[in-house]
């Protein structure tokens, strides 16, 4: 398998010019240095999806060994007229809406801020990334103790000032508060530290030419950091989109999905109906529908972003 | 030249390291599972899904027929409970390297044995070491079988009980002269009585439940007082089928809606709420499964006492009769067309073991379903497991269909819409047509076994 993936690009590239051997070797030594993660991707990405394609089209079950019987594209009519999908599909764009621009903004904000204090920056960084090392599972069970009514933290506070605490476990629109602030609290050091990094590579030049010129702070922040961060700030973006959009754990931890499916994400349709139901192939159908729509996403992204780095770049 | 040599060289001796090191490992499983041959294995391999305490009972049960069997060898899995659990079962089997023995609920069964997982356990020659029908309880043992033949052994049943805090209770005037048993609160007005008194004499609540994200929960409280009062079960034809009874439906949700809406009991309460407000004496009643009372064992109240409370089963509420909400876990031989007979053989040796060291099963809270440890001093002398007995005779399993059963998406759907009938936030007319639209979405599916 692995090795026909070597022997067709290195049989082309010396085609043309047979005095370039040299380069030929490399090409080869770089597959063959390769060839494990090949193999890899293979075998747990793309065997995987080709599966799950044949899959599709079959009544599977997953417990249950062989594929079952052909059942055509009816999976697929399934999966596009059932309600229930299409409910989980519309939880995991909703939870994208709430976090996305949460997510993208307020570790830039933090990130810039952390940058232009004196004192205790490793302090203000180690402490924001901190809650992204720690497990989904700690992390769920945690705020599930907070969210708990009658006796959680969050509901007692709410009690001191005399407030009833909204119902964050049992009410769908509680549920999806619980669930962004987690997510947000959990995930906000990830897309801090790209923004760190992407600060420490803005020369110190550029602010003082800014200073001298007499550029304020604020001026300094909106006219050089800002632009300057622009790649950065798309990349987030689009990691940050792809990653809500797969949202799973905290839900599933949490809230299972519910109060009564109101905030189950189409990961967990996924699952519900491909490990519990056990229903293999109308699953695996599910699973592409949602895969094809990730990468249409991505790759609207990919053609957005051409545009203007061309343009930039000249 | 000479570099691009010392680096061929230096991976022709990496992938002769590699090829060395995994010829040395030819007995690993890894190596057998590719070859496909037979690895070194015990001579029963017994699967479970038990953590915690029950867990450890199990392990002491494996143990004593380790002892009394010390020429049989048995290696003891555990894996992790969840959906994933028959999943693996099924894999193991389609490898041909099923375990000998494996635990499975009996609400799960029909799926495992229409999927052709499971040895008829009959056959196997059950009968042969004194397993027979007349030795279990009739509720477990016909939910053990399945369109007429037995696929598994019983082990358990494990129902939905009534906890109650002994004080409380003494104090709300629930107990016998003699105080050591709860007095009949039988009756749709007998047991809202009996809930007031206990909500009057904590100050808090009547009763706790655990309810928020806890469909299951919410499902099995539901399932015991429909059973009780509508006549036919929820589908029919292997699931294929609707047969709701929806006056009963609505009388149902009516009155566990009461239950709540009258603040006997706390609509919103999570698990660990549930047990804080038990085991501080702040609610009288608990409603949960037996597996529950270790939870509550040694708890010391607020005042330092010791939380003093007994477990019986539910008392007849709309209908005539009790009913009680249960599940068993029982012992399943998987189909494996390689195993031999000598090895079947000590798989059902070990499953007669398992059955006659039941008493320490019990332990957990389960009554035992093979008769003879149930009749026993051993299980008997048990309190509070034995008060509850009866529980086990008026089970009420989950309709037998392809996608119900313990831990079932069903589970979580049908338990979602009484959650909101809990919550107050559902009326019983809204939530008896959206259980009815669930159950039609699970009976329409196309099922993945027939």
């Amino acid at each position: 398998m692995a090795t026909t993936a070597v022997a067709t690009p290195a049989a082309r590239t010396r085609a043309p010019t047979r005095k370039a051997a040299a380069p030929s070797n490399q090409n080869r030594a770089g597959w063959l240095f390769a060839t494990p993660f090949l193999f890899v991707y293979v075998a747990f990405m793309i065997g995987p999806v080709l599966i799950g394609l044949v899959m599709s089209l079959f009544n599977t079950a997953t417990v249950k060994s062989g594929l079952g019987e052909w059942v055509g594209f009816s999976n697929y009519s399934d999966v596009l007229t059932s309600s229930d999908f299409w409910k989980s599909m519309w939880h995991s764009t909703l939870f994208t809406v709430l976090t996305t621009p949460i997510l993208v903004l307020l570790p830039l904000l933090f990130a810039v801020l952390t940058s232009r204090i004196r004192h205790g920056r490793t302090f203000f960084r180690l402490a924001f990334f901190a809650p992204y090392v720690v497990p989904s599972a700690a992390v769920a069970l945690i705020f599930a103790w907070m969210y708990a009514p009658e006796i959680g933290l969050l509901s007692k506070v709410f009690g001191w000032f005399g407030l009833t605490a909204p119902n964050f476990l049992g009410s769908t629109s509680g549920g999806w508060f619980a669930v962004v602030l987690l997510t947000v609290w959990w995930t906000f050091g990830f897309n801090f530290i790209l923004y760190t990094a992407a600060l420490q590579e803005i020369p110190e030049e550029i602010y003082e030419a800014a200073e001298i010129d007499g550029a304020t702070p604020w001026q300094q922040i909106r006219m050089v950091t800002v632009p300057l961060l622009g790649p950065t700030i798309s990349l987030v973006f689009i990691l940050q989109l792809l990653a809500s959009l797969k949202v799973f754990d905290q839900i599933y931890l949490l809230l299972q999905g519910g109060p009564n499916y109101t905030t189950r994400p189409v990961i967990e349709y996924i699952y519900d109906t491909g490990f519990t139901s056990y229903r293999g192939g109308y699953a695996a159908a599910a699973t592409m529908v949602y895969f094809v729509t990730l990468v249409l996403i991505s790759v609207a992204w990919l053609v957005w972003r051409r545009r203007p780095s061309a343009a930039e770049n000249g | 030249m000479a570099e691009a040599l010392s680096r061929r060289q230096f991976l022709a001796a990496g992938g002769g390291l590699t090829l060395a090191a995994a010829l040395a490992a030819c007995s690993s499983p890894v190596v057998t599972s590719l070859t496909g041959a037979q690895p070194a294995e015990a001579d029963v391999i017994y699967w479970n899904l038990f953590g915690g305490g029950d867990g450890a009972n199990m392990q002491l049960m494996v143990d004593a027929f380790r002892k009394e069997n010390p020429s049989t060898s048995v290696e003891s899995t555990t894996l992790p409970w969840g959906n994933p659990y028959y999943t693996k079962l099924a894999l193991a089997a389609a490898s041909g390297r099923t375990p000998d023995v494996a635990v499975s609920h009996l609400s799960r069964l029909p799926l495992l044995a229409q999927a052709g997982l499971l040895e008829p356990v009959e056959q196997a020659g059950v009968a042969d070491a004194g397993i027979t029908k007349d030795k279990f309880t009739p509720a477990a043992w016909s939910k053990a079988t399945v369109d007429g033949t037995v696929y598994a052994v019983p082990l358990d049943t494990h129902p939905f009980v009534l906890f109650y805090n002994v004080d409380v209770a003494k104090k709300a005037g629930l107990l016998h002269a003699k105080g050591d048993n709860l007095k009949d609160i039988g009756g749709k007005d007998g047991f809202l009585a009996a809930m007031k008194a206990m909500k009057d004499a904590t100050g808090h609540y009547g009763a706790v439940m655990s309810i928020t994200a806890d469909p299951s929960t919410s499902w099995r409280f539901f399932m015991m007082v429909y059973s009780g009062l509508a006549k036919q079960p929820l589908v029919a034809d292997a699931g294929t089928k609707v047969t709701l009874d929806d006056s009963a439906l609505e009388e149902t949700f009516a009155f566990i809606q009461s239950l709540t809406k009258g603040g006997l009991m706390p609509g919103n309460l999570a698990a660990s709420g549930a047990s804080t407000l038990f085991g501080s004496g702040q609610a009288g009643f608990l409603f949960d499964g037996e597996w529950q009372i270790p939870t509550y064992r040694g708890v010391k109240l607020p005042s330092g006492k010791p939380l003093d409370f007994n477990v019986v089963p539910f008392p007849r509420l709309l209908g005539d009769k009790p009913v009680a909400y249960a599940d068993s876990h029982s012992l399943v031989i998987p189909h494996n067309s390689g195993r031999s007979s000598q090895r079947t053989a000590e798989a059902v040796s070990f499953i007669k073991s398992l059955l006659d060291h039941s008493p320490i099963w019990a332990g957990g809270g389960h009554i035992p379903a093979w008769l003879p440890v149930q009749k026993s001093k051993s299980f008997l002398s048990q309190k509070p497991q034995s008060n509850y007995t009866q529980a086990a005779f008026n089970a009420v399993y989950d309709p037998i269909a392809w996608y119900t059963g313990a831990g079932s998406d069903f589970q979580t759907a049908m338990g979602s819409v009484v959650m909101g009938v809990l919550g107050g936030g559902t009326s019983p007319s809204a939530a008896a047509a959206a259980m009815r639209s669930t159950l039609q979405t699970f009976a329409s599916a196309r099922p993945p076994v027939k």
